[in-house]
């Protein structure tokens, strides 16, 4: 059934859909319409055989979701910026104890300045952490990726985050099909955690290791994330054929002409111009890329679906060897450039790819299809540099040049 | 045959041996087929008295709920000796996530459990004083304020044992620690209010808070057994002696233990919904010189200079004497 309905509703709906059996959560702009819905609905007993815990902070968010994945439950959270910052010992440790968990991240800047409004930079900033990060492009995958994240998460023994762009995709309202509970049930395996706190088969859970083991702790988590990526799109191919639509996988392919997503579009030429990018502004580009193929300006289109795990070869087959590859980076390693830029580059070490950092969006900075179509055609003449920042704003702000010591109090 | 009647003196002390008394009054412990759920073998420091107090509370808890018991544990000095890969001094199911957040851990435990239609599976989080007074102080006041149906268990050594013996906001004025030397014009911890976790606990006015040392076992054993029989979240905070942290030979754990509650220095109490209920009174009183003089972290109150300490401790003692009715008289 076709409706029209807000993100976060449909991910909330979708993911009471999933029968988590603990979902604990603390608010934080933009991530409340998502929690709010699933308390509404644990009231209601639309959630049922659920326990909906309202805590005191993230931190015990993701420490209950800890505790209820262990002890035999699918838990789930969702969260933010300084959220995922403030439970980011916690989510480390969810990966470290293998804790299948699966929460959403309404992404958002991390301060200071304090924002509210999105970007990519809070879960970046836990790329490491031992989770999977599924980015959605628009609200009909934000709601199908919950789906496909409780599979794979459960299957690999690895917690997965679900991002979303905050505002953007959380509070923006679509015309979305849901996946109904009963395809749901038909779908996803029941919780079966490879590790229990049992009483009947008492386990020990979060030893200390020493030097003697930790590296090879640390190893085998290693290997189980290589394992991920066939495990994301075995889950992602089955959903499609389940449900008929396309959700998740690792690149994600567009076709040439019409920027449509399309699972059989061919790699990239050598002399095309590929944007590669995560999240809602995939739908920016599809709107403002066809008009550029129409000028005669050979762009591509590439989006990433997985950031963790960064599929590398997916990506370098979709790119097909083009000499032109632009990031739009929703996310700035200071000093250096955009954080997704750093993947894409080491995916086409050895290459003769030239790959370029758009650092865009921050904070909320609307990105324009104007701006967009700009930055691909300086590419194609070769004028793009290295590293830019979408649409500043010079000009007006005494910048200190390099070595001043003037303090401004 | 004559019968020889023994006076207890301390009901159950396994002194005079436990076995002794009918099977219904008889400590966990003096039971042949005691649980021993914290196993031997573990790495706890001679005289350590948070390893024998974790036992007990152990094997009392996991008695009481017939087996039934899962258990979550903050970072520190327990979880370190107990549970070194690839050995584990646990027999029940047991977990440790980080340092502050055994509370809400034991919370999506209590959580999940009740999702599955386990609520026979009770419950129980510990950790020591960095764990729960500082670090960990949100999510146990949170687990409180929802009241969780958790027992939670603080072993308070009074101080940051593990990483060696650094100053937590449960380290007594004027004690000597590795972060508040015994240097200077004020040495060791500073004089403040100090932190009653206890009373802070039954601010929030849940079912069952109580204080216990394991210089009288029974009546730690009795508090678990009365928290066990209670839902909803339990407090209970143990003094757990450190020879290491408190520079004192490892045979007086108990003993000082003792000194600090017949000095009036620990008040051992009961309370119910925000209400005191029992307070243990000091059988013989003691100075706090008992207490405080066989402590190499309390060595320069006993050195020219110390008089003052000496005198501000004297104080706090009869100040709890006084509040908790200690000696006798109306509480």
């Amino acid at each position: 059934m076709r409706e029209v309905l807000e993100g976060s509703q449909a991910v909330a709906r979708t993911v009471a859909r999933c029968r988590p059996g603990v979902v604990c959560a603390y608010p934080i702009s933009p991530q409340t319409h998502i929690v709010e819905a699933l308390s509404a609905m644990a009231r209601t007993g639309e959630l049922e055989g659920c326990e909906y815990v309202n805590v005191e902070s993230e931190f015990s968010a993701m420490s209950v979701s800890i505790g209820a994945s262990a002890a035999g439950s699918r838990a789930y959270t969702a969260t933010a910026s300084q959220g995922l910052l403030y439970m980011a010992e916690a989510v480390f440790n969810a990966a470290g104890m293998g804790l299948p968990i699966v929460m959403t991240v309404a992404n958002r800047a991390i301060g200071a300045p304090i924002n509210i409004w999105n970007d990519h930079s809070d879960a970046m900033a836990l790329r490491d952490a031992g989770w999977l990060q599924l980015y959605a492009a628009d609200n009909q995958e934000a709601a199908d990726l919950h789906v496909i994240a409780f599979a794979a998460a459960e299957e690999l023994g690895i917690p997965a985050m679900v991002c979303m762009d905050g505002f953007v995709l959380t509070h923006a309202t679509d015309v979305l099909e849901l996946a109904t509970a009963a395809e749901i049930d038909a779908f996803l395996p029941p919780y079966a955690p490879a590790q229990v706190l049992d009483i009947d088969h008492p386990t020990t859970i979060g030893t200390m290791a020493g030097p003697e083991s930790f590296t090879e702790t640390k190893y085998l988590q290693h290997l189980r994330f290589l394992d991920a990526a066939g495990v994301i799109e075995a889950w992602s191919e089955r959903f499609r054929e389940a449900f008929g639509r396309e959700a998740g996988g690792l690149a994600v392919r567009y076709a040439p002409d019409t920027l449509d997503r399309d699972r059989e579009a061919p790699p990239a030429d050598a002399g095309d111009v590929v944007v590669v990018a995560m999240g809602s502004v995939l739908g920016t580009l599809q709107a403002a890329l066809p008009a550029l193929r129409r000028e005669g300006v050979p762009v591509r289109l590439v989006g990433l679906s997985s950031f963790r795990p960064f599929p590398a070869t997916a990506l370098r087959e979709a790119l097909g060897g083009a000499r032109d590859v632009v990031v739009i980076d929703r996310a700035l390693e200071l000093g250096s450039g955009g954080v997704l830029t750093g993947d894409v580059g080491r995916a086409l070490a050895g290459t003769r790819s030239r790959v370029r950092s758009v650092v865009a969006g921050l904070g909320g900075r609307p990105i324009l299809e104007a701006s967009l179509q700009d930055v691909v055609r300086r590419a194609h003449a070769g004028e793009l540099e290295p590293l830019e920042f979408l649409d500043l704003k010079e000009g007006g702000v005494p910048v200190p040049h390099h070595g001043a010591t003037e303090v401004h109090r | 045959m004559t019968t020889v009647h023994i006076p207890f003196l301390q009901t159950g002390s396994l002194a005079v041996g436990g076995r002794l008394l009918s099977e219904d009054e008889r400590s966990v412990q003096s039971h042949t087929d005691r649980p021993s759920s914290l196993t031997k073998g573990h790495r706890a420091c001679q005289g350590c008295a948070e390893a024998l107090a974790a036992r007990w509370v152990m094997d009392t808890a996991v008695e009481a709920s017939g087996g039934r018991l899962i258990v979550a544990n903050a970072t520190g000095c327990l979880e370190v000796f107990s549970t070194l890969y690839p050995e584990s001094a646990w027999k029940p199911p047991w977990i440790h996530s980080v340092f502050a957040n055994a509370a809400a851990v034991a919370t999506g435990i209590a959580s999940s459990l009740h999702a599955q239609g386990k609520d026979d599976i009770r419950v129980l989080a510990q950790g020591g004083d960095g764990g729960t007074v500082d670090i960990g102080l949100a999510a146990v006041s949170g687990m409180f304020e929802r009241n969780d149906d958790v027992l939670y268990v603080c072993y308070d050594n009074q101080g940051y044992m593990n990483t060696g013996v650094q100053r937590s906001s449960a380290t007594p004025a004027a004690a000597r620690t590795a972060t508040t030397p015994a240097v200077g014009r004020a040495p060791g911890q500073a004089w403040g209010q100090g932190k009653s976790m206890v009373k802070i606990a039954m601010a929030h006015e849940i079912p069952y808070v109580a204080s216990a040392t394991p210089a009288d076992l029974r009546d730690l054993e009795a508090k678990v057994r009365t928290a066990m029989s209670i839902h909803g979240a339990r407090y209970l905070h143990v003094l757990v002696p450190c020879p290491v942290g408190w520079g004192s030979e490892s045979r007086l754990s108990i003993a000082l233990a003792r000194a600090a509650v017949q000095s009036g220095i620990f008040p051992v109490v009961e309370a119910r919904a925000g209400e005191l209920t029992d307070v243990q009174r000091i059988r013989e009183r003691v100075d706090v010189t008992e207490y405080l003089e066989p402590q190499a972290r309390f060595a320069h109150l006993f050195k020219p200079g110390g008089e003052d300490a000496l005198a501000r401790w004297r104080a706090v003692a009869e100040a709890n004497i006084r509040r908790y009715h200690l000696l006798g008289g109306e509480s």
